[in-house]
């Protein structure tokens, strides 16, 4: 009997709407929590790419006359004490929160899986030294040291993505190396050792893609902490400047009328909440999705 | 006697090892501790032992897998321990190996087609379409149809994979292929296929061979020479056949009296196998297999013996078996 000739039909994607219909629900009635947060997450980029399209007024225009008005018809979310309306300002942050958190976390990706990924391959002491210099940066509260880098730099949008990608540098590094570890001692790596590949191919073209798929779940769930910090830090005055509408921003002002107006804060705060909420729920859907022990059950 | 296509002499690697604070203690693996072989061209060496003894370590510092700490390596004229950079990678082109695990031998993100074109490419003898080409041949070459290319390893079975990783490491057309226990991961039955695999390419591509095994039955029936390891060092080297028929080596007795030959007529009391392999950490003074030896006298205990080569058959022992 010859093995070769046992080689399973490969699956074929059908390309029917139909088809594509059914696999959507199949999927929502097998993962309803990472389809809510799907669903989220979309509600969220829909909005901030169409906010100047769908945002009833410009964000930063004063109406003066109707300063801290209550949700009603012409301002459905309600007015801040400038009278500017605040479903725009809130569609209009959305960009901003989006672009921080998928920008900074981007960023940390690129250098913190590079750092961690290289550092793992080497592996003695120079591993030793990067990881415990990792530790280092790990052990400030990621609050904390936002902090200390915008108050040094200044708040400016850049500064903001920058603290950030700085504080999630390490978790990286640690998430890519952790993987680097084992699968250097497998033979595919010792194979193209043998065949004569360079490091640089061993580490981007054969190691890479085994690890990203770990590395992209956890950028996921550091986006949703990447949207908590930029709203803390805009909270506290070191986000963006005003008047740019940030949804820290907006709590932090709207803190200063929350017994008058507590809705300044409260829809802002929700706008945060859903997002996270939506960020985590996707993250922990593929977490589950690559866990081979979760794997493979249909 | 034709020209040796591989020559190994005096190959050594030890492995240290640092540990404890404040005053670390070291310890000295000395897996590969000196042996000398050499294979000739087209010829199937086979290097068996137990595990533990090196014979994996030795395999790869041949192909500077891991690098030897003394020794002389020469491959066709070439020395391979002083090659670097680009000699280095010219010499991959001529000797490659095939691993004993299918499952973690094959990168399991990349298409077989692709995993079969790359060294093609890094070594710039074939892109694009004619590398394509060229990996459907060597998958035909190994019993593979080509529809195999676009598949992920996933899909294959374990003897399949294997296929592939004999494809993989015959692309660069060596003239000299080490493989590490081949066929010990594999079912019986898929053993059988993989070493008659191994064998129709020996004859057709005149290929050489340093197989590794732990199977003596695998290595009688693949190779023309034998060399058997014990803790780090060759015991006795010689004709499979003779080596196995008439051992001189008391352990090379022992390994072959423990594997069981499958004719009724032979039928016996299995010979009680003394002891455990000693860790090559601290290897038994004198010669290193006489805990464990029937005949070891007080000199095995102090000395250990020299290599002693009357015909064509040598062995490190002081009181050899006779040859009769």
């Amino acid at each position: 009997m010859n093995d070769a000739t046992q080689l399973r039909p490969k699956l074929r994607w059908t390309g029917t709407v139909s088809a594509g219909v059914s696999a959507a629900l199949r999927f929502v009635t097998r993962y309803p929590a990472t389809s809510i947060g799907v669903v989220l997450c979309l509600i969220v980029v829909a909005a901030a790419l169409l906010a100047p399209w769908i945002s009833p007024f410009d964000p930063n225009d004063q109406h003066i006359i109707d300063r801290l008005q209550s949700p009603n018809g012409t301002y459905l979310l309600g007015t801040d004490s400038f009278g500017r309306d605040v479903l725009s300002r809130i569609l209009w942050g959305a960009r901003i929160s989006l672009l921080v958190a998928v920008t900074s976390i981007a960023a940390a990706i690129a250098v913190g899986g590079t750092i961690g990924m290289i550092s793992g391959y080497i592996g003695g002491r120079v591993d030793l030294f990067v990881m415990q210099t990792m530790d280092v940066l790990l052990s400030f509260p990621s609050l904390i040291l936002g902090l200390i880098v915008v108050a040094l730099l200044g708040p400016e949008l850049i500064n903001l993505v920058f603290a950030i990608a700085l504080t999630a540098i390490a978790p990286f590094a640690r998430i890519a190396r952790a993987p680097v570890l084992s699968l250097k001692e497998r033979a595919f790596i010792e194979a193209g050792r043998a065949l004569g590949f360079s490091h640089t191919r061993i580490l981007f073209v054969h190691l890479l893609p085994n690890i990203l798929s770990e590395v992209l779940v956890m950028g996921s769930l550091w986006m949703a902490t990447a949207v908590r910090t930029e709203a803390s830090l805009s909270f506290i005055g070191l986000g963006v400047k005003p008047p740019t509408a940030t949804w820290g921003g907006m709590m932090r002002e709207g803190f200063e009328n929350i017994l008058d107006a507590p809705w300044l804060s409260v829809w802002p705060g929700i706008a945060i909440l859903l997002l996270v909420l939506g960020l985590n729920m996707i993250g922990d859907g593929l977490r589950d999705a690559t866990d081979p022990r979760l794997r493979g059950e249909t | 006697m034709s020209h040796p296509t591989l020559e190994v002499v005096g190959l050594k690697k030890h492995f240290v090892v640092r540990k404890g604070f404040p005053r670390p203690v070291t310890t000295t693996v000395r897996a590969v501790d000196g042996i000398d072989f050499r294979v000739d061209q087209g010829e199937a060496f086979g290097l068996v032992g137990e595990s533990g003894c090196g014979k994996s370590t030795a395999a790869r510092a041949v192909l500077r897998l891991i690098e030897p700490d003394a020794g002389a390596i020469r491959f066709a004229d070439t020395d391979v321990r002083a090659a670097k950079g680009s000699a280095l990678n010219a010499l991959r082109r001529h000797m490659q190996m095939v691993f004993q695990d299918p499952y973690s031998s094959l990168n399991p993100r990349r298409s077989i087609g692709r995993t079969l074109a790359e060294p093609l490419a890094v070594h710039g003898i074939a892109r694009g379409k004619a590398g394509r080409a060229m990996a459907a041949s060597l998958l035909a070459e190994v019993g593979l149809p080509d529809t195999a290319l676009d598949r992920y390893p996933h899909e294959f079975s374990g003897g399949q994979r294997q296929r592939i990783g004999i494809a993989r490491a015959l692309a660069l057309q060596p003239e000299l292929l080490v493989a590490d226990e081949p066929v010990s991961a594999l079912d019986v039955s898929v053993q059988a296929q993989v070493l008659l695999l191994l064998k129709e390419l020996q004859t057709r591509r005149g290929l050489a061979f340093v197989f590794v095994s732990h199977d003596l039955g695998v290595i009688r029936w693949f190779c023309s020479r034998v060399a058997v390891m014990y803790l780090g060092r060759i015991v006795e080297q010689g004709p499979v056949a003779r080596v196995f028929a008439r051992p001189r080596h008391p352990y090379t007795q022992m390994l072959r009296d423990a594997s069981p030959i499958p004719d009724p007529a032979q039928r016996g009391v299995l010979p009680r196998v003394v002891g455990e392999i000693p860790s090559a950490a601290a290897p038994p003074p004198g010669c290193h297999f006489h805990p464990r030896c029937p005949r070891a006298s007080d000199i095995c205990r102090v000395t250990y013996p020299e290599w002693n080569d009357p015909d064509g058959q040598g062995f490190a022992c002081h009181h050899p078996l006779d040859p009769g």
